[in-house]
């Protein structure tokens, strides 16, 4: 028997992998954005959140290379005085940590509506199919909007401030489950009726047990497809909520609000907030769509056309 | 077919139903109609003869009835920020922002079919994976920043095109309701920029879309058949491929454009566009929930219309679809 690590370095997986530089700059480039947002707090030259290490007087400093730039401070600082690169360390230790919970609840409650779905069948799939259906006919960014706005007023401005991250993980995670149970619907129905399934009737697993141990491991490969664009979404999700001031406040940026801030110093022509968030956003879900586009093509090459 | 159609409509009755129901619920949990109508400086006593009078204390299902009454009258009731019928205010706003989907829409045709073609075609070419490249990059720029990177290059570097705003407007039907910014040479202007942020979004998915069906009718039987037949290449690509790309495309195309109405929130916000979006942002930062579930059951209501009208359309077409949802 071999190991399942020596399985996985013989696999034409790794093998086609190490053959695509794409591939591999951009799965490089996603661990060292996750290295910086995990280290943020110890690598970062200043703490944003904490009032005391800003002072209003340092604020809009240009970038340190260019005119009116101070060494302090290398890509400059934003309206409240912040540098730059700290704020943006942190805003993308936030975006990534949103990203990531809101695709977690996204698959948990997919898996468990798809699995549901697809095992159980007749009425169960019927009904659950059509809830899908249904939303996913409407836009999912409208539907976060929307969703945002009515918790905004229901909860007051900076209640909801308060509770940003909880509250978007939430919003942006029941707005994409659709796409989850759909995802594992299909693999369920493909794989019920194959023999490994029939064995494990026989020997008498319980329905949940059979789905969850046998069924779910198998459906596997298309979950990692979709997941790695589910991430990309659920950051630009995050961003857009944020630039319409549904989401992370000023005080606790993610790319998204630092954008939004910039915008409105934009035409003093201080282009650096805005401009500094934004090419980190697009280098990260630029990367996620490189790596997630590479992965349909080498697990399912068919499956996912659209 | 005729089974079909209605079982679509009763389908679309239902999903308006909860949708109002949720819309209702959420107006009368969060809202004081009372204080918007009178103010602060009101009594106890003379609040409970207003509420009572206005049926707020009457069971939750009486009131939804009546809501949904009023609303299939057109009557939304009165926005807190225009202090006008809501479905007015919205009728009024309408016009700004189906422009700016037409202009984008008609963009998003004029290069995505060219580019899809070719680079089906010919897929080796250098130009199309240029494209491919570029489709990538476009998926991952959301939409305000390109339009923020619009702005500061020719608004307030270059200084060619203006940079919020409509411009100058003509009244087509001379009763203050359709504003059109298409017939002015300023409106126009106003119109470039806002309508080439709004198409870059989704040009890269109509590109590849269109690329990856045509590639896959190119593999077709009948194809190769008319390959052996001796047609001109032309002939082969423009009559016998294009055309049997362009059924999913436009399906594709009919029901993206729900999508294109969800990016517009934010293209109004970043160009200062007097639309829907604008207004719908304006009504949460303001808090005027009647104008907020006007706005949700209107825009609801287009998309399941939309949605049933193309289902029905692909029902008569492609007969799997009508036949699988029976038993």
């Amino acid at each position: 028997m071999k190991s399942s690590l020596q399985k996985f370095k013989e696999s034409y997986f790794l093998y086609s992998f190490k053959r695509d530089k794409v591939a591999m700059a951009s799965f490089i480039a996603i661990l060292i954005f996750i290295a910086l947002a995990i280290t943020a707090p110890w690598i970062a030259p200043m703490n944003p959140y904490d009032s005391n290490n800003i002072d209003i007087m340092n604020s809009e400093i240009a970038p340190s290379w260019t005119k009116g730039g101070q060494a302090d401070f290398p890509l400059g600082t934003d309206n409240m005085g912040r540098d730059m690169l700290s704020t943006m360390l942190y805003g993308l230790r936030t975006s990534i940590m949103i990203g990531i919970g809101a695709v977690s609840l996204q698959a948990l409650i997919g898996i468990f509506m798809g699995l549901s779905a697809g095992y159980l069948g007749g009425k169960t799939d019927a009904i659950l199919m059509r809830i899908a259906d249904i939303q996913f006919s409407f836009p999912y960014l409208m539907l976060a909007i929307l969703v945002g706005a009515i918790f905004q007023i229901v909860f007051g401005i900076s209640r909801y401030e308060q509770l940003a991250v909880p509250l978007l993980i939430l919003i942006i995670g029941f707005a994409e489950w659709p796409m989850y149970a759909r995802t594992i619907r299909a693999s369920v129905m493909r794989e019920k009726n194959k023999e490994y399934v029939e064995a494990a009737k026989v020997i008498g697993l319980s329905k949940p047990v059979i789905m969850v141990r046998h069924v779910l491991p198998n459906s596997l490969t298309s979950l990692m497809v979709i997941s790695t664009i589910q991430i990309a979404n659920a950051v630009m999700s995050e961003a857009a909520l944020s630039f319409l001031g549904l989401g992370m406040p000023v005080t606790m940026p993610s790319l998204g609000s630092l954008i939004r801030s910039g915008f409105d110093y934009i035409f003093s022509g201080s282009w650096w907030i805005t401009v500094f968030p934004g090419i980190l956003l697009i280098l990260f879900v630029l990367a996620i769509n490189l790596l997630g586009d590479w992965l349909r093509d080498v697990l399912n090459p068919k499956l996912y056309k659209d | 077919m005729f089974a079909f159609i209605i079982r679509r409509t009763l389908q679309a009755i239902m999903v308006m139903l909860v949708i109002s129901l949720i819309g209702f619920s959420i107006k009368s949990n969060i809202g004081d109609p009372v204080r918007d109508l009178v103010g602060e400086r009101v009594t106890p006593a003379e609040r409970a003869a207003i509420a009572d009078k206005l049926g707020l204390n009457d069971p939750f299902f009486i009131q939804y009835t009546r809501f949904v009454k009023n609303v299939l009258h057109g009557d939304f009731g009165t926005s807190l920020i225009y202090r006008k019928p809501c479905l007015e205010v919205i009728l009024k706003h309408a016009p700004a922002t189906i422009e700016l989907v037409l202009g984008a829409a008609l963009i998003i045709i004029l290069i995505s079919l060219p580019l899809g073609v070719f680079s089906a075609l010919k897929p080796k070419h250098l130009f199309s994976r240029f494209i491919m490249g570029f489709s990538t990059l476009g998926v991952s720029i959301p939409v305000f920043l390109t339009a923020i990177m619009f702005i500061y290059l020719f608004a307030v570097t270059l200084g060619w095109l203006p940079s919020y705003g409509r411009g100058e407007t003509v009244d087509i039907f001379n009763n203050g309701y359709w504003n059109s910014g298409f017939l002015t040479i300023d409106g126009l202007k106003h119109l470039v920029l806002p309508c080439i942020s709004l198409a870059s979004i989704m040009l890269p998915l109509y590109i590849r879309l269109i690329r990856s069906e045509m590639m896959e009718v190119l593999e077709t039987e009948y194809i190769k058949y008319a390959w052996a037949k001796g047609l001109s290449p032309k002939r082969i690509w423009l009559v016998h491929a294009f055309k049997n790309t362009l059924l999913p495309v436009v399906t594709v195309f009919g029901l993206q454009i729900g999508i294109m109405f969800a990016f517009t929130i934010l293209t109004e916000t970043v160009f200062q566009w007097q639309g829907m979006g604008f207004m719908f942002l304006e009504a949460i930062q303001r808090a005027d929930i009647s104008l907020l579930i006007a706005y949700l059951v209107v825009v609801a209501s287009v998309f399941v219309l939309v949605n049933t009208l193309v289902d029905i359309f692909y029902g008569f077409i492609n007969p799997t679809v009508r036949i699988a949802g029976t038993k």
